[in-house]
């Protein structure tokens, strides 16, 4: 591969270097679709998209599969990682790019090895969600506003801590999803706990797990109520419907 | 009905969930009825879509063409609409009800495959659902000669990578596609033209983990849940500033009171209700004076709201209004997908006037200009995803103008 010269964002352009910049770029010089060889694709990486492909009727849907791939074997979405899904998948780097960059969850910057996503969203926020990033950030020694925006790594590359949107466990509020496992409710204690563990490889918060939880919405009063209580055969219609949403 | 064992150990396992009559409807759909009787039944029996539209399920499928075109089936399990988190649930503890709902789905409108989109934080709820999918195709309730009678239904889990944007049913065929999720021009609706160019039924984990149960029960048997207009039973999840926070399964039309207090266990200790979101973050908020009205999709509708997802979020007294308007704001500001203008110059401009009122650095002004700005969002692109910014937002202004107003008086004052 070529060397390319150094990138700079736009933004930071003089308008008229700005203008000059674009004026040079030329369809025709755009990447094209690198083949195989060009590449150095690990074997385990190439057997997952492949695999992934074939599960679709449509190769292109194996885009997001791909770079789940990729993530998972680079730990984020690597300019080269991309070049190589797209060899396998027969596309241009820059449409995978293109997905990369428009989900939240796929990282196109390296970022810590442990990766801890606080739901700042409305439910959380009631009770309590700043607090317990603020208390996250103390634990893992960066700074609470960054990591709320744009997510922080901690100095040693172990933590990396992000703000994120509703992940859907209002539920077991305020809560973090940390490397892809719900945990809540959570407090200042759990928090520091919590990335004790992570850096120690110990099991992360193990009475916090939603796994674990064997029904949501906390200490259930008798009886529970929870459950419209309603069955039914085609030949014994009614049995018990009236009790639907006893309470 | 959908939770029905929803704590029985192990439930997620094909075993139990076939002792307690897991798959049975599958069985009978496959080999006693027409699939056109599927369709008649679902339409039949009234259940609406789950997911916030509330669209009749059944009209739904029957709107897809007949023929020997590809057809596809999507499960919309990219719930990521603030303050909802029932399919999760749903998923995580009985995923084969949601399996063999696909499947009677897939077979009544003749879809070969039926992908489900799970949004990709769900991480281990997919795991439990890979888990169980490779269980139905094993007992042969998936795959290419369904229980023997030649039916093919080829199901896959689809995880997505983190937009709310994807849950909107456009936008979440992209994203299938291998696109980046941007919603797509409606009509064609995706009935007619959807997945791959296909027509393709859309329909949310709930709806789809009603269909066993009224396949098995009949239409006239659901009929006899909830209203004449919102027949069922509905899963509620409540959450925010109240002492139980879960799902819980009701009646629908029974008073949304008795759900926040009688179920949810009422606001915390010494507290009142001062607003709620009757359907996610993006219904306009309801006051405390609305407590009784019950719970259906018309109720909601002519408080000015919307029954949505049914996700019911409540504040207290102790939050202040304008705070919760921001948070709300930055949620639909951050997850546009910018393909249209008003909803991304407006959810930003929303953010930045909201961050000055609550910063007190508004001015009397700009509570006019907020309210003007939902205005022109409403109906003007191409998803809701900016209606629903603006719906929320400009009923808090609406309803809670006085406390906008002292946020901005009182540094006026303050200086």
């Amino acid at each position: 591969m070529t060397d390319l010269p150094e990138l700079r964002p736009t933004d930071d352009l003089p308008a008229a270097e700005r203008d000059a910049l674009i004026a040079s770029m030329r369809p025709e010089d755009a990447e094209r679709v690198p083949e195989l060889h060009e590449v150095d694709v690990p074997e385990e990486l190439r057997a997952e998209i492949e695999q992934a492909m074939s599960r679709y009727p449509q190769l292109r849907s194996a885009s997001i599969p791909a770079m789940w791939a990729v993530q998972r074997h680079y730990g984020w979405c690597t300019p080269e990682g991309i070049r190589q899904a797209a060899a396998v998948m027969g596309l241009t780097p820059a449409y995978l790019e293109a997905i990369a960059t428009f989900y939240d969850l796929f990282r196109t910057t390296p970022a810590g090895r442990h990766q801890v996503l606080v739901c700042h969203n409305i439910s959380c926020w009631l009770r309590g969600a700043d607090d317990l990033t603020r208390a996250l950030c103390d634990a893992a020694g960066v700074d609470a506003h960054e990591a709320d925006h744009d997510g922080a790594t901690s100095a040693d590359g172990e933590i990396f801590i992000k703000g994120f949107e509703c992940l859907g466990a209002c539920d077991i509020a305020p809560m973090a999803s940390i490397d892809q496992r719900y945990y809540g409710p959570l407090d200042a204690d759990d928090a520091a706990a919590a990335i004790e563990q992570l850096r120690s490889g110990a099991e992360v918060l193990p009475e916090k797990a939603l796994a674990k939880r064997p029904v949501a919405g906390g200490p259930e009063p008798e009886p529970d109520p929870r459950v419209a209580e309603v069955e039914g055969d085609r030949g014994a219609p009614g049995s018990g419907a009236e009790e639907a949403a006893r309470s | 009905m959908l939770f029905r064992h929803i704590d029985e150990p192990n439930l997620r396992s094909i075993d139990v969930y076939r002792r307690l009559g897991g798959y049975r409807s599958l069985s009978q759909a496959f080999k006693e009825i027409e699939p056109e009787d599927l369709v008649a039944e679902l339409e039949d029996s009234g259940l609406r879509g789950r997911g916030g539209a509330g669209f009749s399920m059944g009209k739904k499928g029957s709107f897809l063409p007949h023929g020997d075109m590809e057809k596809y089936l999507c499960c919309n399990a990219d719930e990521s609409e603030p303050g909802a988190f029932k399919d999760r649930e749903l998923m995580m503890k009985n995923p084969h009800q949601l399996i063999e709902g696909c499947a009677i789905a897939a077979l009544a409108v003749d879809a070969t495959y039926a992908f489900i989109f799970i949004r990709g934080e769900y991480w281990e709820v997919a795991d439990v659902l890979d888990e169980a999918v490779v269980e139905a195709y094993n007992a042969g309730f998936l795959g290419s000669n369904i229980l023997g009678t030649g039916s093919r239904v080829e199901l896959v889990v689809h995880r997505g990578a983190g937009a709310y944007i994807c849950g909107e049913e456009t936008a979440l065929l992209d994203a299938l596609e291998g696109k980046r999720g941007n919603p797509r021009l409606k009509p064609p609706f995706p009935a007619i033209q959807g997945l791959y160019g296909g027509p393709t039924l859309i329909n949310n984990v709930e709806t789809l983990s009603n269909v066993p149960h009224i396949i098995r029960n009949g239409a006239d048997w659901y009929k006899r849940f909830g209203t004449e207009e919102s027949t069922g039973t509905k899963v509620v999840s409540v959450s925010g500033c109240v002492e139980r926070p879960g799902n819980y399964e009701i009646e629908l039309g029974i008073p949304t009171r008795e759900i926040i207090y009688g179920l949810a266990g009422g606001p915390l200790e010494g507290r009142r209700v001062k607003a709620w979101f009757p359907g996610g973050s993006s219904a306009p908020v309801l006051t405390e004076t609305e407590l009784d009205l019950p719970y259906t999709f018309e109720a909601m509708a002519e408080a000015g709201s919307m029954l949505g997802s049914g996700s019911i979020i409540v504040a207290d007294e102790t939050v202040s209004i304008p705070e919760l308007a921001l948070r709300t704001a930055r949620f639909y500001h951050h997850e546009s997908c910018g393909k249209c203008t008003p909803c991304r110059e407006g959810t930003n401009w929303t953010v930045k006037m909201l961050e000055r009122v609550v910063n007190g650095l508004g001015t009397p002004m700009d509570l006019d200009i907020i309210a003007s700005v939902q205005n022109n969002i409403m109906g003007n692109c191409l998803c809701v995803l900016g209606d629903s910014m603006a719906m929320p937002v400009g009923s808090m202004v609406r309803k809670f103008r006085g406390e906008f107003e002292s946020a901005v008086e009182g540094v006026r004052v303050a200086a």
